[in-house]
């Protein structure tokens, strides 16, 4: 594939960035940058090595913080001259390591470019900067009526800059999509510093649909400065109903029983009961402490409608053997039964100081059948994991619990983490639902696909940045990566995913 | 979060202390959404989460130097990120010891040490004019801008209910306040006063501490609390006080830290715990009576006008001592008509005596916030803290007041 790139080699091995003249870059960059816009003492950049995944972590040469995007084009002109790596960064809430720094690289913050630049309540859209954050942008529309639809549980900190970039979905994505779903242009400047368009405000455009290409491409096609999202007019009403279980198995029974009759709720979450009991001591949302499993389910629409489906909902829950219902008796209500699902990942450094998220999908009639194997997980890795789940598209956040002062730990972590992953894989799932492969997941890359598709992907990624600069190693392994990673599978016993690659 | 301390501090109560705080964080990054400066500049090292990194360095002896330390300084202490954490980090803890330890090892110099120094001896002291107005004659050359507005003289105070109830209250006098508005004791005075309690001031109290403390000073502020100790205890060991009032909301924050500060002190620890566990916010003592409360207004109904109130909850408040929505309920109650008000856990740039020593980062705070605060078109701004009033009153266009003073005027001008 390497011939086919017009690049030898290409997508084969990581490149060599070494030779990156850290004072010949930061001389150029203060050329384009205010002095105090430039940081390269360790002093400054330590705070910036790691994103929400704070086990993996890398310091870089340089942090550059532009506000303009006359600036971003500036700097990549610089990178690309002088061949060095560029690593895009939002609000740095991404759990995949995706913002993690390059070693030789340069850590493009876009936080800086954070202006919502119009609101157009007629045609239903917003035109934002990269940097603006999720819940700023449905803030922004609220006296309209309106709000934008996708709602990582970070959105009250993570840009849409990321959110582009990671193809992020939320809690209400089970009816109202993903990102791409609500984006209707993205800007971007690629690292030869060329401005270009994906998308357009009609529905559809001659050409190649690149909207989706640039849309979870993780920071490797081209560094996006400005977005174009749709709105969407807020529900006449929404309610929420709060079921409990004694027992997850019967949790992800009901969830498959919701979906298998036909109800798309406007969201439906699962948490277990440690999860459950870390975010209660925060948002003091009065879940129910005793229940092993609990379920959010959410109904929006016309009133008519709302009381309609919450009637067969609760009729669902009931014969799934809930062993109670409750509905959101107003909003304020229907907000904290939310603040607590969306505050589930940090409320577990509650009771434990490190945790690991996972990011697996599965079919949701197998929910049950995961559970039950991350169970007797728990027990074969000594950790704990506790549960939340995106339940009603079958999106799994597993965390696994671990201290990253006692050593081995992390370790042990990460082999529970990957035994979840590949299991997903097996259930006919896929290693990631929404927060995109990173660093990470990189190695599950090769277990996801074959290597003709990774090597399309290179190829792919060869059209925009043939001098692999952007976001270097991450999200689409080298293919010498996966033939390394089939090797240890195979000392392992089990299949390798690449039979086809030398062995070295 | 994984941690290696030092071998200075780990096994000192300050680096078990900090070793447990950061070990909470998850570096989530949601606190970064709610942090004023953060928002105002956009880098990592201006946040809360930065900020907790930058002192983990510190702890973890990588040599700090005047970089670490002005972001700390842009540091309002204004803990809304403890609002936002969902895993329970107590940032505020953890920036005293990461402060204290910066101090050390990078001190100030030339105009700043001046500044800090002038502001640590004269605010907690200062008499008959009040602080601005001794600081504005010490500094008139090196900052008079700066200054300039917040020069003001509040209103008279207005009677005071000689003690007739058997359930007594002490006020904390402070030290600014009683000089600047003298009006807002007097208020609660005569409000507490219809609720059926008697307030008191001692005249041997004085400044909480929180300047000193927060300057640098931490022994200084541990002998402001203790000679406040002092003063109050004979009054709480005679079973013959039920609470301390605090006023200002920044000062009660501070006295409400008393067993914290003084938990190492044997003669003082177990007073201190009993005088933070006796402070109250004048909201938790009014909405503690709510029922008296609704009598009074009950009776007064037939004069209720509906007066637009905007109200800015100051962080010591609302982040601080965790009291949120109760001063907006006791106003609704009132009869005011509360605007909305955007972006309410927002730091209005006051911050003790950040207004001096951050002025433009202050300034384009206070300036956000009474945008915020004036979408409503209020005829009048509340808050419940000394320090805000101040700072807003030096650039709003209509009357900031404490929100105590509109239930006075709501209830006792007509008694
Ligand atoms: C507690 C918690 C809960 C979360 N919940 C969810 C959830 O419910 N759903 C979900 O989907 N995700 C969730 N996430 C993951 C994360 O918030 C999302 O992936 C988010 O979109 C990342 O946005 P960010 O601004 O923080 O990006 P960052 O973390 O800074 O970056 C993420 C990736 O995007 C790239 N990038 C960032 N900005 C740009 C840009 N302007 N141009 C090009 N590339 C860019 C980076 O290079 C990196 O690869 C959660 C994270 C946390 C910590
Ligand atoms: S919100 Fe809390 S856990 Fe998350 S980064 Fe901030 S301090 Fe750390
Ligand atoms: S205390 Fe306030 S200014 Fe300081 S880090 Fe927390 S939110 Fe930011």
């Amino acid at each position: 594939m390497g011939e086919q790139s017009g690049l030898p080699g290409f997508g084969r091995a990581e490149g060599d960035f070494s030779r990156v003249d850290v004072h010949r870059l930061v001389q150029a960059l203060q050329g384009v940058l205010p002095a105090a816009s430039v940081l390269h003492d360790p002093e400054d950049l330590r705070p910036y090595e790691c994103d929400g995944m704070a086990a993996l972590r890398q310091m870089p040469l340089v942090v550059v913080l532009p506000e303009t995007e006359a600036q971003v084009v500036a700097i990549l002109k610089i990178c690309a001259g002088q061949g060095v790596p560029v690593v895009a960064r939002g609000a740095g809430t991404g759990l995949s390591g995706g913002a993690q720094p390059h070693r030789f690289g340069v850590v493009l913050s876009l936080a800086r470019l954070r202006r919502i630049i119009a609101i157009d309540a007629h045609a239903r859209r917003a035109v934002v900067q990269p940097g603006v954050r999720n819940l700023a942008i449905s803030e922004a529309a609220a006296p309209h009526g309106l709000y934008y639809a996708p709602d990582p549980s970070s959105q009250i900190a993570c840009t849409i800059g990321g959110n582009v970039a990671e193809n992020s979905g939320g809690v209400h994505c089970l009816k109202y999509g993903l990102t791409i779903h609500n984006l209707l242009k993205v800007r971007g400047v690629t690292i030869n510093g060329d401005i270009v368009e994906f998308g357009s405000l009609g529905l559809d455009a001659p050409g190649y649909d690149l909207l989706p290409l640039v849309t979870g491409s993780e920071g490797m096609l081209a560094v996006v400065t400005e977005v174009t999202v749709k709105l969407t007019p807020k529900p006449q009403l929404a309610q929420c109903v709060l079921a409990a279980f004694d027992d997850v198995v019967k949790a992800g029974d009901a969830v498959a029983r919701i979906i298998a009759a036909g109800i798309i709720p406007a969201g439906l979450e699962m948490m277990d009961q440690p999860a459950t009991a870390a975010v209660e001591e925060f948002v003091h949302a009065g879940y129910p402490l005793d229940a092993k499993a609990i379920l959010l389910c959410e109904s929006d629409g016309t009133p008519e409608e709302v009381s309609e489906e919450i009637g067969r909902v609760r009729a669902l829950l009931e014969e799934a053997g809930a062993t109670e219902v409750r509905v959101s008796r107003d909003e304020a209500e229907r907000l904290r039964f939310w603040a607590g699902r969306k505050a589930a990942f940090p409320a577990a450094g509650r009771i434990s100081p490190d945790y690991y998220c996972m990011d697996g999908t599965i079919p949701r009639k197998r929910l049950g059948e995961m559970l039950q194997a991350i169970q007797a997980m728990e027990k074969k890795y000594a950790m704990r994991c506790i549960n939340v789940f995106h339940a009603g598209d079958g999106n799994l956040h597993p965390l696994i619990l671990f201290d990253a002062n006692k050593p081995g730990d992390q370790h042990t972590a990460e082999a529970f983490g990957a035994e979840i992953l590949e299991l997903s894989v097996a259930l006919g799932g896929t290693i990631t639902g929404e927060h995109g492969v990173g660093i990470e997941k990189i190695n599950q890359m090769c277990s996801q696909f074959a290597t003709s598709e990774i090597a399309a992907f290179h190829r792919i990624k060869a059209a925009f940045d043939p001098a692999g600069l952007l976001n270097p190693g991450k999200a689409i392994p080298t293919l010498n990566r996966c033939a390394e990673y089939g090797r240890e599978r195979m000392g392992a016993s089990r299949p390798a995913a690449h039979p086809d690659l030398p062995r070295f | 979060m994984q941690t290696h301390l030092a071998d200075f501090i780990r096994d000192t109560p300050e680096g078990r202390e900090a070793e447990e705080i950061l070990r909470k964080c998850v570096h989530c990054g949601f606190c970064t959404a709610t942090c004023p400066t953060y928002q105002l500049l956009g880098d990592e090292l201006d946040g809360p989460r930065g900020r907790i990194y930058l002192i983990k360095q510190v702890l973890e002896g990588q040599p700090a130097t005047e970089k670490t330390r002005l972001h700390l300084d842009r540091c309002l202490t204004c803990r809304a990120c403890e609002s936002t954490c969902p895993s329970g980090v107590e940032y505020g803890r953890l920036a005293d010891i990461g402060r204290h330890e910066v101090e050390k090892q990078v001190p100030r110099q030339g105009a700043d040490r001046l500044m800090r120094e002038a502001l640590k001896g004269v605010v907690p002291r200062s008499g008959v004019f009040g602080t601005a107005l001794g600081l504005g004659r010490l500094f008139k050359p090196l900052l008079p801008r700066v200054l300039a507005g917040k020069i003001l003289q509040g209103p008279a105070a207005g009677h005071w209910p000689a003690p007739k109830h058997s359930r007594r209250m002490i006020a904390l006098a402070g030290c600014v306040q009683p000089a600047m508005r003298p009006s807002i004791n007097a208020a609660t005075a005569r409000v507490l006063d219809l609720l059926g309690i008697s307030l008191v001031e001692q005249a041997s109290a004085g400044c909480c501490g929180a300047v000193r403390f927060h300057l640098h000073d931490q022994e200084g502020g541990r002998d402001d609390a203790r000679r406040n100790i002092d003063a109050w205890w004979p009054e709480i060991a005679a079973g013959r006080v039920e609470a301390i009032v605090v006023t200002a909301s920044g000062c009660g924050v501070q006295v409400k830290d008393y067993g914290h500060l003084l938990k190492d002190d044997p003669a003082y620890a177990s007073k201190a715990v009993r005088v933070a566990a006796l402070t109250r916010d004048p909201a938790e003592v009014v909405a503690a009576e709510a029922a008296a409360l609704h009598a009074v207004l009950a009776r007064r109904r037939a004069r209720a006008s509906e007066q637009r109130i905007a109200v800015h909850a100051p962080c010591s408040l609302q982040h601080g001592q965790k009291i949120r929505g109760v001063v907006e309920g006791l106003l609704g109650a009132a009869g005011y008509v509360l605007t909305p008000v955007a972006d309410g856990h927002l730091c209005c740039g006051s911050a003790g005596t950040y207004s001096l020593l951050q002025p433009g980062l202050s300034r384009q705070l206070r300036d956000n916030k009474l945008a915020a605060l004036g979408a409503g078109a209020p005829e009048r701004i509340v808050s419940a803290n000394i320090g805000c009033i101040e700072h807003l009153s030096g650039a709003a266009t209509v009357p900031v007041l404490h929100w105590i003073e509109l239930i006075d005027e709501k209830i006792t001008n007509l008694a």
